[in-house]
């Protein structure tokens, strides 16, 4: 087991050097420099020429991107273009936020999908089962953007019972209920989504399961219906359904582009967002290096959880 | 699958028929009849296929069904549907329903021709990682790592804003950031496949390697391609159709559903002037439903055979 | 049966496999290292002759499949010899293989996934020739239906797929497919042990036919003795990778020489009731991993007949028609 596991992280080590490169490849494909947007129109060309040679920029393509590696292997992502604070400060204020949001949602969408899921397999089909498969293509067919508008035209501006966005009511007292008020509808949104993929996941390996030989050994010793389900069928079931929350990471940091956007909401997403506007490249690439980074690592994490949850996995 | 030339007719010989025999007479309609008839058994799939024929008539057919040029600026900004303007106007002044109409060709070119790319690139990759194995497997298997690790939208939007967006980056970037889930899943099935018996006996009866590859491992893994790929169909459409929300997609003035949207985050249109929004984000849903209905369908006609 | 079983003194040897190994690397550790090997054919000899049929007999994951596999070349031998015609077969490329494949053919133990589920049985059938270019593809029909009627399918068939069929039928067009060389060998991985039993007669028929007819040599493997004394002239016993015994039927069947090979054919029920467990003897335990074959005679954890020589010394295969690997054979 440890062996394996030191193998996952030993595979991820080029990985993540190849997310690294990819990363920088794609800013330098970014027209202009940081010293033409820094610098006014004005500044004699000899000093712009001096301050890219100070910067490196003349240097070749690789010896850049080792400088770069260097630097971001001491933690270092450089400064934003557009607020001067260090990259690493602003997605660190950022990232909260987004991780709260993501949880929550994951949360949110699983404790829709597994019951749905559950019975609509036990009850497979019949009209509950038919109307909650239709329901969950429309879940994962419906635009973020416009289930968002959606509720937000409906809860906060029809009933006025919700904010339409932001994460505290300005000037507001503040507290949990307050951040519960605003994160209900990104939340079911995100969740939303998740559940209606995740609802066909549960249903089919609920399935699965239900066809083996043991459950029905277990029927036929007459167990109670129950202890059947819930005991010999779910667990069983819910492995395979942990690794596919796992796949779910890389879109719901994706996705938060879109969600945060809509509702305001101060994370990564929103964050990125800006700084394509303000073409804050060193943002950017910190932006893109840490989310690829979590992705990595909620991967491995499942991957590992996977194989020790199931005995047939092998390790070697 | 038309019938080979030599389809001769049984005439004479009535060969020593053996117990084991199953006494069928008609002769069974090929492989992909049978599919065509589960998927017609599926009766959304079905109602997807109609929906998604609709829609590529409605994108061929624009000029000729859209009552106004989309691009053409009217006298009335921001009018209510009335009997001139079915959907009503936009704030610039261009007919609503023309637009929409319009659009249609932006997703569903965006959405064909994207799948088209990467599906083709990512077969070819994954039946290479495969079937040559070894290292060009492994190399090829930790660069599917590393475009998968990059969280989807928010590394397209990056890479779209870096080399500015139109119509061709959009279709390329979405491409780049896509193939290797089909690269995956091809190898995954090759490999497979490649276990098999008839493929072994395809080896032992000194067939080349192309031959081997294309025509006996590749006509069984295409099943999951084509799933796959329809699936994908939709959501690429998904994907331009958020790019162009956050503005980083198709520009105006061409219409695309997405930035027709885009006007909705303004709390005056998303409060007084729903014919802006509404219609849009619909065809978007319906056009994505129907196309993974489609894709639903193909998946049970496809899977109920093994 | 018309086979003959004894008498007439064998051929030339159409195929001799001299000290063959055939192993698969374990992989353990983090880079993958290999650790060690599953010696699944290990310093095998055989010898097999024009125009019978070799039975290969042994428990599943005894080797005798790689065996097969081995001279067909599905499987890399990683030693030894195996001379078809005459000719060293064991190491050549893929391309050098391609000629000698129209003389040296194969039949699956599944019928099921030895048909590509997506051709019809016709195109099935023609491919051989077409990728050939044996025959001008407008006589390619003609040859199709040659090989149909061969193996006793009605020819409307060809426009059919593989799911149609029952597996006897599919075994038939299997059949057909490895006859379309003409070939000299076919080796028989276990053809009738996935079918009912009353095919799998139907089958063994049908493959004993075509060796009159078509003058084919057989390499027949098998789990039990059942199918393999139906048909073969010659019998070898295989255990963990080794032949343990090798002989005509008749000599075999009525005095086995190693304990393995008596309580293999003990494991069949005795055509006469009373006779039974007169003689019986019993084995014990499990087959060892052969990855990790034990040391001496491979047989002597499970040998009721066990000394301590057994367990230092690994007896060679000894004798000439009728070999044995045993330090105290029976019947001597």
């Amino acid at each position: 087991m440890l062996q394996y596991i030191i193998r996952r992280v030993l595979i991820a080590i080029p990985v993540l050097l190849g997310i690294t490169l990819i990363n920088f490849l794609i800013i330098k494909l970014a027209p202009g420099n940081p010293v033409d947007m820094f610098i006014n129109p004005n500044t004699p060309k000899e000093l712009l020429d001096t301050k890219k040679e100070l910067l490196g920029l003349n240097d070749p393509f690789f010896l850049q991107y080792f400088k770069w590696l260097l630097n971001l292997l001491q933690g270092q992502l450089g400064y934003s273009f557009s607020t001067y604070a260090p990259v690493t400060v602003m997605i660190g204020e950022r990232l909260g936020p987004t991780l709260l949001l993501a949880s929550a949602s994951l949360v949110v969408g699983l404790a829709i999908a597994i019951p749905v899921g559950v019975l609509s397999a036990i009850r497979q089909n019949t009209k509950f089962d038919y109307l909650m498969t239709g329901l969950s293509f429309i879940g994962t067919s419906i635009p973020q953007f416009f289930l968002g508008l959606g509720l937000i035209y409906i809860f906060a501006i029809q009933f006025r019972l919700l904010p339409t966005g932001g994460m505290t009511t300005l000037g507001g007292s503040g507290g949990a209920w307050d951040l519960i008020r605003h994160m209900i509808m990104p939340v079911f949104v995100l969740g939303i989504v998740i559940a209606g993929k995740k609802v066909r996941y549960v249903r089919a390996s609920m399935l699965d399961v239900l066809q083996q030989d043991y459950l029905r050994t277990a029927q036929a010793k007459g167990l109670h219906p129950f202890i059947v389900t819930n005991k010999h069928a779910l667990r069983n079931a819910l492995i395979p359904i942990i690794t596919v929350v796992g796949m779910e990471i890389p879109l719901l940091l994706g996705g938060s582009v879109l969600i945060e956007q809509i509702f305001q909401w101060p994370g990564i997403g929103q964050l990125t967002i800006q700084s394509i506007l303000s073409r804050d490249y060193p943002t950017l690439m910190g932006l893109n290096l840490v989310a690829a980074f979590i992705v990595l690592v909620t991967n491995l994490f499942t991957d590992i959880f996977y194989s020790a949850a199931d005995p047939r996995i092998t390790y070697s | 699958m038309g019938l080979p030339e030599y389809q001769l007719r049984d005439t004479s010989v009535q060969p020593v028929v053996y117990t084991d025999h199953v006494e069928a007479e008609i002769v069974e309609p090929g492989a992909f009849k049978q599919i065509w008839k589960r998927f017609v058994r599926h009766k959304l799939a079905v109602a997807g296929l109609i929906v998604t024929v609709l829609l590529i008539l409605t994108a061929l057919l624009a000029p000729i069904i859209a009552p106004y040029n989309p691009a053409t600026v009217t006298n009335s900004f921001s009018a209510a549907p009335s009997g001139q303007h079915w959907l009503g106007t936009d704030q610039v002044g261009r007919d609503v329903l023309s637009r929409l109409i319009f659009a249609t060709r932006v997703s569903l070119l965006v959405g064909f021709v994207t799948v088209a790319l990467y599906v083709t690139f990512g077969t070819l990759i994954g039946m290479a990682a495969a079937y040559f194995g070894g290292w060009l497997d492994m190399i090829i298997m930790r660069i599917t790592d590393m475009f998968m690790a990059f969280p989807f939208l928010m590394v397209i939007l990056v890479v779209i804003s870096v080399l500015g967006s139109n119509m061709t980056t959009i279709i390329l970037v979405l491409a780049l950031f896509s193939w290797p889930g089909v690269a995956r899943l091809v190898r995954g099935s090759v490999l497979a496949i490649r276990q098999l018996d008839y493929v072994k006996a395809g080896i032992a009866l000194g067939y080349k390697s192309p031959r081997i590859l294309f025509r006996h491992i590749f006509p069984n893994a295409v099943g999951p391609i084509i799933v796959n790929a329809t699936f994908g169909v939709a959501a690429a459409i998904m994907s331009e159709a958020g790019l162009s929300f956050l503005g980083m997609g198709v520009q105006p003035p061409t219409a695309s559903w997405g930035n027709m949207l885009t006007d909705a985050q303004s709390l005056t249109v998303l409060t007084d002037q729903p014919w802006l929004w509404v219609p849009s984000g619909t065809m978007i849903l319906v056009t994505v439903l129907a196309i993974n209905f489609v894709g639903d369908g193909l998946r049970d006609a496809w899977d109920s055979r093994n | 049966m018309s086979l003959s079983s004894a008498g007439s003194p064998p051929n030339l040897p159409l195929l001799q496999i001299d000290g063959l190994k055939t192993y698969y690397p374990i992989k353990k550790g983090i880079f993958s290292r290999t650790a060690g090997y599953v010696k699944a054919v290990d310093d095998v000899s055989l010898r097999i002759y024009e125009g019978e049929t070799l039975g290969l007999v042994g428990e599943s994951g005894c080797g005798k499949s790689t065996i097969g596999r081995s001279i067909v070349r599905l499987e890399e031998p990683l030693e030894g010899r195996i001379l078809f015609q005459n000719k060293d077969i064991a190491h050549q490329t893929q391309n050098e293989l391609r000629p000698v494949r129209t003389q040296l053919q194969m039949i699956f133990q599944d019928p099921y996934s030895s048909l590509n589920p997506r051709k019809r049985i016709g195109d099935i059938l023609a491919e051989p020739f077409l990728a050939h270019r044996l025959a001008p593809p407008s006589e390619v029909p003609r040859k199709v239906d040659l090989l149909l009627e061969r193996v006793g399918l009605p020819r409307a068939y060809k426009l059919r797929y593989p799911h149609e069929f029952s597996g006897g039928q599919r075994q038939r067009i299997g059949i057909a497919r490895a006859l379309a060389f003409e070939p000299k060998l076919i080796v028989c991985d276990e053809p009738v042990s996935a079918l009912d039993v009353s095919i799998q007669a139907q089958i063994l028929n049908l493959l004993a036919d075509l060796q009159k007819e078509l003058n084919l040599t057989y390499l027949f493997i098998a789990h039990g003795i059942g199918a393999v004394r139906y048909v073969s002239q010659r019998i070898a016993v295989m255990y963990l990778g080794k032949i343990v015994e090798i002989g005509y039927k008749d000599e075999l069947f009525e005095r086995p020489k190693h304990p393995y090979t008596r309580i293999l054919l003990h494991a069949y029920p005795a055509p006469d009731p009373t006779l039974r467990d007169a003689k019986r003897i019993r084995i014990q335990g499990d087959v060892p991993s052969p990855a990790n074959p034990p040391s001496g005679c491979r047989f002597h954890t499970r040998c009721p007949f066990a000394a301590e020589k057994c367990r230092q010394e690994e007896p060679p295969l000894t004798g000439q028609v009728h070999a044995v690997a045993c330090h105290f054979p029976l019947n001597p």
